[in-house]
């Protein structure tokens, strides 16, 4: 298709012969599954980020597609005699006005360099006009040469017409572009930093976002140039950018030159003007975001970045972001496990500029657990979608499964924390940890009992039990130590579920009010209930409700555990590879690892919690021994760096660690099912009572409607 | 309409003041507001900060339980919660929250 209008092209019927190769053109438009709404956020990409970001890549790296488009304008070239400079300079700008399937190049784009170029708007009409493009309607790439070349012509003071682009021309200038021998040589931070705020910023108009782009760079360039240089140059080289930028650089490539064909004639500078104010004061704002950010990984992210993005997915986390999220993660809340505030969260991101309400919806996606407070993968998740939002994507309505805290987990090594904890999540929404947020304990608390409702119960049970085949089967030692926490938790959920459902009765009800620490308190209530409630039992429910508890609540609250201890976390951990290392094939380390757990997180739990903690130090006693035992055991496991702990052992206690897996989860199924018959029996009782009760009220209905007739009248 | 809203906060307070007990209770069911003429009536709920729910149901749709209405009143507590913990959320602004709308709603089509 760019080979036959490359043919019927050129204003004196000259061939210009499009040779670049199609693969070349693929590269350069390959659509990620990005949401509706592409074309209008297209000139989100920073027109000048790409620009650098591309000339460096060919200039530095020489990648294929670059070596294209460099080929390309080589044939382009021959007709207009392109040295190498132009030839690089110019597919650098060509990259820069993203090409679309067509190979029709934005025009909107083109005429933001055209302006940029500072050359009168007569002379820019002239230029179009010779060039072929505005009889074509657009500008293919020999056009762009041609106009490229024309545009030099005109720099320089030669008329602009065809022949003049036979003259041995310099390079066109463009303002706001760095000049050419900058864009090679100088270092890439600076440059893709200072393109980077210009790039930051995210205008609300789809329309003129390549109006504003333009011509907030253009502006920049021309007034703060210099200014806006050095901010970026500040030692964090706005890494907030940084992720913006080589995000950027690979939506460009990727895209499908999105606004195909804005009128070329819509070169309003006077827009461009208005925009650009708003624009200007929207760059300044985010020049200034870059101060708040930290350690710079800024430098490497942009050239790894840029090198590295493989993926179309603009929601998927690549490493580097991730390391700088880390990063920032790290400046905010030392502590890896932990929670970052809700408070400080909203300072933090509240910097990124973005519309309170858009930050708050942010905030609804991203904080999954309900809890008002961010883990490292809900801070990952938010920030990601901030560095989306900024450059033009639209928040979506619900997470992406890339961006889900399950996901994230699954790709990074981090140590077990976060995982069992988003794993949990993943689980129970629902049911989210205690966190230490003292303050919130009273809204936890309320919430607590609604939160466990019977129609939720059901969902963790069916979401629990498809679960529950999978850890005998997974056999990577370290998936193992995810799924077991899923495993025994999804266990643990449905017990928990179930002993929710137990007291419906009205007086252990209001007991129920407790959070998210949701397991605490079915622990207390299963404590309280069962001899109260369930007079009735089988004495395996005496017995039952502390192993169940026990294996419920250590997973739910040591795995689920928010604390800022990472201890409660790495004991979990470190159980599970005591186990794995200990070759104990019996069931019994693991409950009793969960008891240690159980015990240990408890105390913390007790450190933390108020009332949570009155059912917990029931189960504490029985726990106390078989916890004392594992205590020092877990104390030895923690120092033990977990990653290297699974490849340790060798294969033997692999098989034996399966047995006991086996057996642990046919334990654990014993137990369901003894749950399964207490909660069979309660829920007949009551049916039994909600008939009586059903009863009552018709007949109070009934004597209602017989006195009605009388009020009214 | 909106008169009756007054009247049934006004009679919400009024139950608050004088309770002495624990914050009053949870489940506060008010069927006692039934007009005559409107046909309708008015559930109320008071969280532990005292933050006021009112349901207003048709008279007309009497298949309504009690229990109904207290799951309701959950489930709205519940994404009050969830609401309230976005930081960026000032308590006192409408509440702008999709999800906490769609809650809403869904509870609303439910119940016809």
């Amino acid at each position: 298709m760019s080979l036959s209008r490359a043919a019927s092209l050129s204003p004196q019927g000259t061939l210009l012969s499009e040779v670049i190769p199609p693969s070349s053109w693929q590269k350069k438009q390959q659509n990620p599954p990005l949401p509706t709404g592409n074309r209008s956020r297209c000139p989100e990409q920073d027109v000048s980020i790409c620009l650098l970001v591309a000339l460096l890549q060919r200039i530095l790296h020489a990648p294929a597609p670059g070596m294209d488009q460099e080929s390309g304008a080589a044939s382009a070239g021959s007709f207009i005699s392109l040295n190498e400079h132009e030839q690089r300079y110019y597919s650098g700008l060509h990259s820069l006005c993203q090409a679309d399937t067509s190979g029709q190049l934005s025009s909107g784009k083109v005429a933001e360099l055209f302006k940029a170029s500072q050359l009168p708007p007569e002379a820019l009409h002239k230029v179009t006009e010779v060039c072929g493009a505005k009889r074509l309607g657009y500008f293919g790439t020999p056009q762009f040469y041609v106009a490229l070349k024309l545009l030099a012509a005109a720099q320089s003071g030669l008329p602009i017409h065809l022949e003049s682009v036979t003259a041995n021309l310099p390079l066109p200038r463009f303002l706001g572009l760095k000049n050419e021998p900058e864009m090679r040589y100088s270092a890439v931070p600076p440059s893709i930093d200072s393109q980077g705020a210009q790039g930051g910023t995210a205008p609300g108009s789809l329309s003129w976002t390549p109006a504003d782009r333009s011509a907030f760079r253009h502006l920049e360039a021309n007034a703060e140039k210099k200014e806006l240089w050095s901010p970026p140059r500040s030692p964090c080289g706005s890494p907030s950018r940084s992720p913006l930028t080589y995000r950027s650089y690979p939506y460009t490539k990727q895209r499908n030159g999105a606004d195909s064909q804005i009128a070329y004639e819509s070169k309003h500078s006077s827009q461009l003007e208005q925009h650009s104010s708003p624009s200007n004061y929207r760059t300044k704002a985010t020049v200034e975001h870059p101060a708040m950010a930290r350690a710079s990984s800024s430098e490497r992210l942009d050239q790894q970045g840029v090198v590295d993005y493989s993926d179309d997915d603009p929601w998927r986390i690549t490493e580097e972001q991730l390391e700088y999220y880390t990063n920032q993660f790290k400046s905010l809340q030392p502590d890896l496990g932990a929670l970052i505030l809700g408070a400080i969260a909203k300072n933090f991101f509240t910097k990124s500029k973005l519309p309170i309400p858009e930050l708050s919806h942010i905030w609804e996606l991203s904080d999954v657990d309900r809890d008002g407070a961010l883990t490292f993968s809900e801070f990952c998740t938010a920030f990601h979608l901030i560095v989306a939002r900024k450059n033009g994507y639209p928040l979506p309505e619900s997470l992406p499964p890339t961006l889900q805290p399950g996901f994230m987990q699954q790709e990074e090594d981090i140590p077990d924390t976060p995982e069992d904890r988003t794993i949990i999540e993943r689980l129970q929404p629902s049911l989210a940890t205690t966190k230490q947020d003292l303050k919130e304990e009273s809204c936890k608390q309320d919430v607590g009992v609604k939160r466990v409702t019977t129609s939720q119960e059901k969902q963790t049970l069916q979401r629990a039990f498809p679960e529950r085949p999978e850890p005998p089967h997974d056999l990577d030692p370290q998936m193992r130590t995810k799924t077991r926490p899923r495993s025994y938790s999804s266990t643990s959920f449905e017990d928990a579920m179930k002993k929710a459902e137990e007291p419906p009765t009205p007086p252990p009800r209001p007991q129920k009010t407790h959070s998210r620490a949701s397991s605490l308190d079915l622990n207390k209530l299963f404590q309280q209930g069962a001899p109260g409630v369930k007079g009735g039992w089988l004495p395996p429910p005496p017995a039952l409700p502390p192993r169940p508890t026990t294996s419920q609540v250590p997973h739910f609250i040591s795995v689920s555990e928010k604390t800022p201890q990472n201890k409660v976390q790495q004991p979990n951990f470190a159980d599970f590879s005591h186990f794995r290392e200990e070759e104990e094939s019996s069931v019994k380390p693991e409950e009793q690892g969960l008891r240690s757990r159980f015990g240990r997180s408890t105390e913390d739990l007790t450190n933390a919690s108020k009332q949570d903690m009155i059912g917990v130090s029931h189960s504490q006693a029985p726990q106390k021994p078989v916890r004392r035992k594992y205590h020092p055991e877990s104390q030895n496991l923690e120092a033990v760096p977990p990653p290297a702990m699974p490849f340790a052992p060798p294969a033997k206690p692999a098989q034996k660690l399966l047995s006991g897996q086996k057996r642990g989860i046919q334990m654990a199924i014993r137990k369901n099912k003894e749950t399964n018959a207490v909660l069979t029996r309660l829920n007949s009782e009551l049916q039994q009572q909600l008939k009586v009760v059903h009863q009552e009220r018709v007949t109070l209905e009934s004597q209602l409607e017989l006195l009605r007739p009388v009020a009214s009248t | 309409m909106s008169a009756f809203l007054h009247t049934s906060l006004d009679v919400v307070e009024e139950k608050i003041s004088a309770v002495g007990k624990s914050l009053g209770d949870q489940r506060e069911l008010y069927l006692g507001l039934l007009y005559p003429t409107e046909d309708y009536k008015v559930y109320g709920y008071v969280t532990n900060s005292k933050v006021k729910f009112v349901i207003v149901v048709d008279s007309s749709n009497t298949s309504l339980r009690d229990n109904e209405i207290r799951s309701m009143f959950r489930k709205l507590h519940n994404s009050f919660t969830d609401v309230m913990c976005n930081p960026f959320h000032n308590p006192g602004d409408p509440i702008q929250s999709k999800a906490f709308d769609g809650i809403v709603s869904g509870m609303m089509v439910q119940t016809g």
